[in-house]
């Protein structure tokens, strides 16, 4: 079975995010950047499939500007065996991606998809949902647990009362959630190695998908600031301020 | 360090640095305090190390290793140093000296015996040429392997040695000719030879989690298959092998300088004084970039000479002065960000107080300063 997984290239979790003075975004320029940190689960899961003899080809796919191509050989240094670059510099938003992941789906047969289930930069948790839509696969998302036996498919998802167990016919999507795993950390030897595996490159044009935005970013702000905390002098005037100032009690 | 720009680290390099820089952050940084009260560290950490590449970059595909230039070991230095634990470095990294000489000098049954135990960190390799009459003097060592059969008879003693209680290999330099350098040769002595015994140097100015030993040998039996190089020939592979030593110690002190420099301008940018932070008045920023400006000339320094002997040469003088300049470096910072922390920088469990009581260690072993200087200006005809 081959497991195609998809890998997003975002600001990096350590970066303190800075928003353009003009309000249009998020500045960009001279920030490191890193693969989706749930994506990284996604990777490292296919890859226990693939050690476990479940599966027999990771691909890694990546959407979006040259620089993805950094995303996938992080991802093919982890263990994935190739990469598929879909190249634009068009802004990609949820839709879009699912779309192309579909074409891609389609061109390389995978048995599964595991993405991640968000990504941290716009955390819009869709594409994975979407994706599995357009196909009509069957989708688990969240998953902390998977398990595939005899092509069939047990995810363990964590949900607000506990634990769910779903049971999914091949091929299927499934979408990682913090839990599933620890991805492992890239040796020298699977660096050197990536370096030498293919990346191919194909476009939207190629795959046939419109991937102009539906969606328009009108404004971006800085969160407030956090005000400094006042020294209350009793109990009494606590509650005051909590009942007339906060309007909590 | 800052490399993006830079034109010595490939993409690779840099992913290599970003995967180390998390095995660090994960495997030691969280445990440098402990394991430096403890004095040791799990032996677990040698196998986690070679896992990572850190241990067989370097060293022959054959027997285990990965071939790497030396802007790969830069890296591994200088990640290692980030967690501020420099005993841990000193004796996770022992085989960095204790190893070439086996690789150089060695004989293929014997390289393919040791050396793979070695650099999949099961095994670990010490390097044993100071003794308890003169370290920087070596043409003048006085412990004697005499012929006898097929064996060497070992007898004297080594001291200051790094791993070297829990070593499994000793690279031992012995006198096996006549007085002065003509007379030395280099022989690989495993732990358990009888006739070779060991004591711990536990209480040490830095680097507790370091296992620094005594060794002993008394009538010790050593099969002359083990002898690294010639007979008589050994001073030169020490001498080269300290050139790779000189190297690998200077990244690391500029990585130890590297993070006395960020902990002081963290601490700097959170503590307020008088009104305002620390790193806001003058004299504590000034003392901030003149940290930086030592740590950015020792960096260039450093990673120029490696370019160098990349392309064959052998600056010899150059990589003293390297040493020198960093560990120079490293004492600079190291009072610079005590001094920025204060009071908190006095106190045990933090990684300038540490860095602090390391600076010695750096600029003793691996040739003193004074020898450094020394040598340079004969090397230099000056």
């Amino acid at each position: 079975m081959k497991i195609l997984v998809p890998v997003k290239r975002v600001v990096d979790y350590n970066v303190k995010i800075r928003v353009k003075p003009d309000g249009s975004g998020v500045d960009t320029a001279n920030v490191k950047m890193s693969m989706n940190p749930f994506d990284e689960i996604a990777v490292e899961e296919a890859i226990r499939l693939k050690e476990a003899g479940v599966a027999s080809e990771v691909v890694a796919v990546s959407c979006g500007v040259a620089q993805c191509q950094e995303t996938l050989r992080a991802a093919m240094a982890m263990g994935a065996d190739r990469g598929i670059l879909v190249q634009t510099d068009v802004e990609l938003q949820p839709l879009a991606v699912a779309k192309l992941l579909k074409a891609v789906v389609e061109k390389e047969q995978p048995g599964l998809v595991i993405a991640g289930k968000q990504a941290i930069d716009d955390d819009a948790n869709q594409t994975g949902q979407m994706l599995a839509a357009l196909l009509g696969w069957p989708q688990a998302t969240f998953a902390s647990k998977v398990v595939v036996t005899d092509g069939k498919l047990t995810v363990t998802r964590e949900v607000d009362g506990g634990l769910e167990t779903l049971e999914l016919p091949l091929p299927a999507v499934i979408t990682t959630d913090l839990r599933l795993n620890e991805p492992r950390f890239a040796t020298l030897p699977n660096i050197m190695k990536a370096k030498k595996k293919p990346i191919d490159t194909l476009t939207p044009e190629a795959l046939g998908v419109d991937v102009t935005p539906r969606l328009a970013t009108l404004k971006v702000e800085e969160p407030p600031k956090r005000k400094a905390g006042v020294m209350v002098g009793s109990v009494d005037e606590l509650i005051e301020k909590l009942r007339n100032e906060a309007k909590v009690i | 360090m800052n490399s993006s720009k830079s034109p010595y680290y490939t993409p690779e390099h840099e992913a290599y640095r970003e995967s180390l820089r998390r095995w660090v952050a994960t495997e030691i940084e969280p445990y440098a305090d402990q394991w430096d009260e403890e004095g040791t560290f799990p032996r677990e950490l040698y196998r986690k190390a070679a896992q990572i590449g850190l241990i067989p970059m370097g060293y022959p595909e054959e027997y285990g290793g990965i071939p790497a230039d030396l802007f790969y070991l830069i890296i591994g230095a200088q990640e290692l140093a980030r967690a501020g634990a420099g005993g841990v470095s000193a004796s996770l990294l022992s085989h960095t000296i204790g190893t070439p000489p086996i690789v150089r000098g060695g004989s293929p049954e014997l390289k393919a015996r040791v050396l793979p135990g070695i650099l999949s960190g099961e095994k670990i390799s010490a390097l044993a040429i100071t003794e308890p009459s003169g370290g920087s003097d070596v043409a003048n060592l006085r412990t004697r392997a005499v012929r006898d059969g097929d064996h060497y008879v070992v007898n004297g003693s080594k001291t200051f040695i790094t791993s070297g209680m829990r070593a499994d290999y000793y690279t031992v330099a012995v006198r096996t000719g006549g007085p002065g350098r003509d007379g030395i040769s280099l022989l690989l002595i495993e732990r358990d030879r009888p006739g070779f015994s060991r004591t711990a140097l536990e209480r040490k100015m830095g680097w507790w989690a370091s296992d620094t030993a005594t060794l002993y040998f008394e009538d010790c039996r050593v099969p002359v298959g083990n002898l690294l190089g010639e007979e008589n020939r050994g001073f030169r592979l020490i001498m080269e092998n300290f050139n790779q030593e000189r190297i690998f110690l200077a990244a690391g002190c500029n990585g130890f300088s590297r993070v006395c420099y960020e902990e002081a301008l963290n601490y700097a940018r959170q503590r307020h004084t008088f009104g305002r932070p620390l790193a806001e008045h003058q004299v504590v920023r000034h003392k901030l970039v003149d940290m930086l400006m030592r740590i950015n000339a020792t960096q260039a320094y450093l990673e120029s000479l490696a370019w160098r002997i990349e392309q064959g040469e052998r600056p010899i003088a150059d990589v003293c002065l390297l040493k020198n300049q960093a560990t120079l470096t490293m004492e600079f910072c190291a009072r610079e960000a005590v001094q920025i922390f204060g009071g908190a920088g006095y106190l045990r469990g933090n990684k300038v107080e540490r860095i602090y009581r390391e600076v010695r260690v750096n600029a003793i072993g691996g040739g003193a300063e004074e020898i450094m200087r020394d040598l340079a200006a004969r090397q230099l005809g000056i």
